[in-house]
């Protein structure tokens, strides 16, 4: 070998033993040691992870160069909120937990109220936000809050990662704790030194919490007495909530209502639990819940909750709430058990397992009677509105969207009266196609969240119910909708009004509108046009079935019906705030 | 209205007192008194809250205890035989003419004296709370400076 070849190789030998790919190689063969940001993406990787929702900053850059090339699909959003909704509508709709990352400081704020909407209707989330660096923590260093004191009464718990040697097992708590018992969303704080820093990864494979041992099994005194209780009932009614829907105990609820012939109602969060096309379905309970759910509420003798938590919005007045009726309550998290109306037979534990129980022991009660007379007030007081021909009226275009899907689309929504119709006139027949902020009642949640539905379901038609106040409070999240071709259908139900404020001003406060109008409005075809959406404007009532159709034809980009509708429509039936059925405010007085 | 004894073993974890702190202003209960301290385990700590309320409330606030993550064990120590102690430091004003008076009183309850100046005298005095409200209200007539009390500590007795 001649002096030049020597050098030649010498020189190859030399770039390829130092270059860092060698040297990362190396390192991870031998050493086995990664980076804090690679534990991140490699934990969420064992976790099955598919969708990633977030936005970018400056201290989880590091944990961005890692998903750069990460298995799994990230979609970006246009604010953090839109992130953090989409991975709630995401979860709500595949029942998999939500995963989010934002940055500190702002970032991390900016989710504050998605954390919230999770943690009031227990929706799986594991949210990530940067922190600076530990050195600097407290020193009110740029873009510092402290994000874990900020969340700790929204969130089921959080972490602030002090060492990088605890990240692995954080994460396989936050996913363990976001997931079981009560669902809810969990905050991880990471500051940049320890994304940056390395250890072993090691995913451990159990978790050992010794505080947290959710109970699943309901005590079998308990269902016994629950039994027994159905059995000698007269006037019983099955009250389900979201607990169903979040346990999959929907076939075991139907089968216990074939079983029983007891009639049932849903709150807002359990629509879908039960088909609500069924004749023993009373649909929705509550402030704008059907008159015949809340009249068989308050005049029976056997109340039996499954996953619901007696809410002030089911329960109204509550010490004229159901003044003749035991209480069976069953829920997963003891603390919803005699919270707000004292219970008679309380089971702790998961619905499912507590129903499959119950359908081994429990009979039918003798109850043809109250069930005929439910049914009778059914036909006397149905839900109703004022149809006119020369106006769009808003109900009349939630039921053209119900007739017009065949009750198959999955239905988001913001928060306000197009809430209310769409929780009315939609009839939902299957678990998870009825997502809505519940507890928190956050408007600005139906566009993002219907993104999160779409990506987890790409099999169904997805409609954001919104109002023209509500869509513009995440307006900005249509492009991403756009960005990644997801035809979902916005029906903005558009009377130029807070129209839900506007109507309790107008029954309890006198007409005065103060800042409630909002009719100095976007021209909604143009924004969609601008976002690289579909847009129509639909302003006579002949025109709303057609508009329908020709929104679900458009597969390739989000639609935007802009409904121009009766302006000052009111959602009723209406039991105002703190009163009781005998208060329904049934239709409009004239 | 009653006044509950819960005795809380959680985590010795960062941020755990603020998780329970926060749980009582969040939930709007009322405490009286919050200790907390490290435990014969490494890893636990305890705290002895005294909180008054109805049975709902206490019932509620037991709940709402367990469901933090970080929390062990949550006992109601007015509801089985327990030994509860607090210490209170108390500064009474002592012109030299009352000194022996006060001492016996200080006397009668085992108090300790902690410092004495030409003015004042300090007790140190542990005992179960009542014995504590019965020292300041037999000191109060002196003149108090100052006083402090750590809250209650609490320790199931043990039945064979």
């Amino acid at each position: 070998m001649g002096i030049a070849k020597l050098k030649i190789f010498l020189a190859i030998t030399y770039i390829f033993l130092f270059s860092d790919k060698f040297l990362s190689y190396f390192f991870r063969r031998s050493l086995l040691k990664i980076k804090g940001s690679q534990i991140i993406v490699e934990s969420l990787i064992k976790e099955n992870v598919e969708y990633m929702f977030g936005y970018p900053g400056g201290v989880v850059i590091p944990i961005f160069h890692e998903l750069y090339h990460a298995p799994f699909k990230f979609i970006l959003s246009r604010h953090e909120q839109g992130a953090i909704h989409a991975a709630d509508g995401y979860a709500r709709a595949s029942g998999k937990p939500g995963v989010v990352i934002a940055t500190s400081g702002p970032g991390a704020t900016n989710l504050i109220t998605g954390i919230a909407t999770a943690h009031m209707d227990s929706v799986p989330l594991v949210v990530f936000t940067g922190q600076v660096s530990t050195a600097l923590i407290g020193n009110d260093a740029f873009q510092e809050v402290d994000i874990t004191g900020i969340t700790r009464p929204i969130s089921k718990h959080n972490y602030l990662v002090q060492d990088v040697k605890d990240l692995a097992r954080i994460i396989k708590e936050a996913f363990y704790i976001a997931t079981t018992g009560r669902p809810g969303p969990v905050v991880i704080d990471v500051p940049v030194d320890i994304s940056n820093s390395v250890h072993k990864f090691e995913y451990p494979e159990e978790v050992q919490l010794r505080g947290y041992k959710p109970t699943y099994d309901g005590h079998p005194i308990q269902i016994s007495k629950a039994c027994k209780l159905i059995e000698s009932s007269k006037r019983p009614v099955i009250y389900a909530g979201g607990g169903v829907i979040i346990s999959g105990a929907h076939e075991e609820l139907r089968e216990l209502v074939k079983k029983t012939g007891i009639p049932i109602t849903t709150t807002l969060l359990g629509m879908g639990a039960y088909p609500e096309t069924d004749p023993l379905s009373l649909e929705m309970l509550g402030m704008h819940g059907t008159y015949f759910a809340n009249y068989a509420i308050h005049h029976s003798d056997l109340i039996i909750a499954i996953g619901a938590r007696f809410d002030d919005r089911v329960t109204g007045k509550v010490s004229e709430f159901a003044p003749n009726a035991k209480i069976i309550h069953i829920d997963i998290d003891p603390a919803s058990v005699s919270k707000n109306i004292q219970v008679d037979v309380p089971i702790v534990g998961d619905c499912k397992r507590i129903l499959r129980e119950m359908l081994k022991e429990v009979k039918a009660p003798d109850i043809a009677e109250w069930v005929e007379e439910v049914r009778r007030v059914k036909t006397t007081h149905p839900l109703q509105y004022e149809d006119k021909e020369n106006e769009i009226k808003p109900q009349y275009v939630i039921e053209q969207i119900f007739k017009e899907t065949d009750g198959k689309a999955i239905i988001t929504t913001e928060v306000g009266q197009h809430q209310m119709w769409a929780a009315q006139f939609y009839k939902y027949t299957e678990p998870r196609t009825f997502i809505s902020s519940g507890g928190l009642g956050t408007m600005g949640f139906g566009l993002p969240a219907a993104i999160g539905v779409q990506l987890a379901r790409p099999d169904r038609r997805v409609f954001d119910i919104a109002g023209d106040g509500s869509i513009q409070m995440n307006i900005q999240e249509l492009i991403v909708a756009a960005q990644h071709r997801l035809p979902v259908i916005v029906a903005i139900l558009n009377n130029g009004f807070l129209g839900m404020v506007r109507q309790w001003q107008q029954l309890f406060w006198e007409k005065r509108y103060s800042h409630t109008c909002i009719n100095f409005a976007p021209d909604f075809v143009k924004l969609a046009d601008a976002y690289g959406c579909y847009g129509m404007r639909i302003t006579e009532k002949a025109d709303v079935v057609p508009a329908i159709r020709k929104a679900l034809e458009i597969t390739d980009r989000p639609i935007i019906l802009d409904f121009h509708v009766s302006r000052e429509e009111n959602v009723y039936p209406m039991v105002p705030a703190g009163k009781t059925i005998k208060d329904t405010i049934m239709r409009e007085l004239a | 209205m009653s006044q509950h004894v819960i005795s809380v073993k959680v985590e010795n974890k960062f941020g755990v007192l603020a998780r329970v702190a926060g749980l009582f202003s969040a939930r709007g209960y009322n405490i009286d008194s919050l200790s907390v301290s490290r435990t014969e385990h490494d890893d636990i700590s305890v705290m002895t809250i005294v909180v008054r309320g109805d049975d709902r409330i206490i019932e509620q606030v037991k709940k709402q205890l367990n469901k933090l993550i970080d929390v062990i064990k949550v006992s109601d120590h007015s509801e089985q035989p327990a030994i509860h102690r607090e210490l209170a430091l108390v500064k009474v004003n002592c012109p030299a003419a009352k000194r022996g008076e006060i001492l016996q009183i200080g006397e009668l309850f085992s108090a300790e004296v902690a410092d004495v100046s030409l003015k004042s005298i300090t007790f140190a005095v542990k005992g179960d709370s009542e014995k504590i409200d019965r020292f300041i209200e037999l000191t109060t007539p002196y003149g108090i400076k100052e006083s402090m009390r750590t809250g209650i500590v609490s320790i199931l007795k043990e039945r064979e």
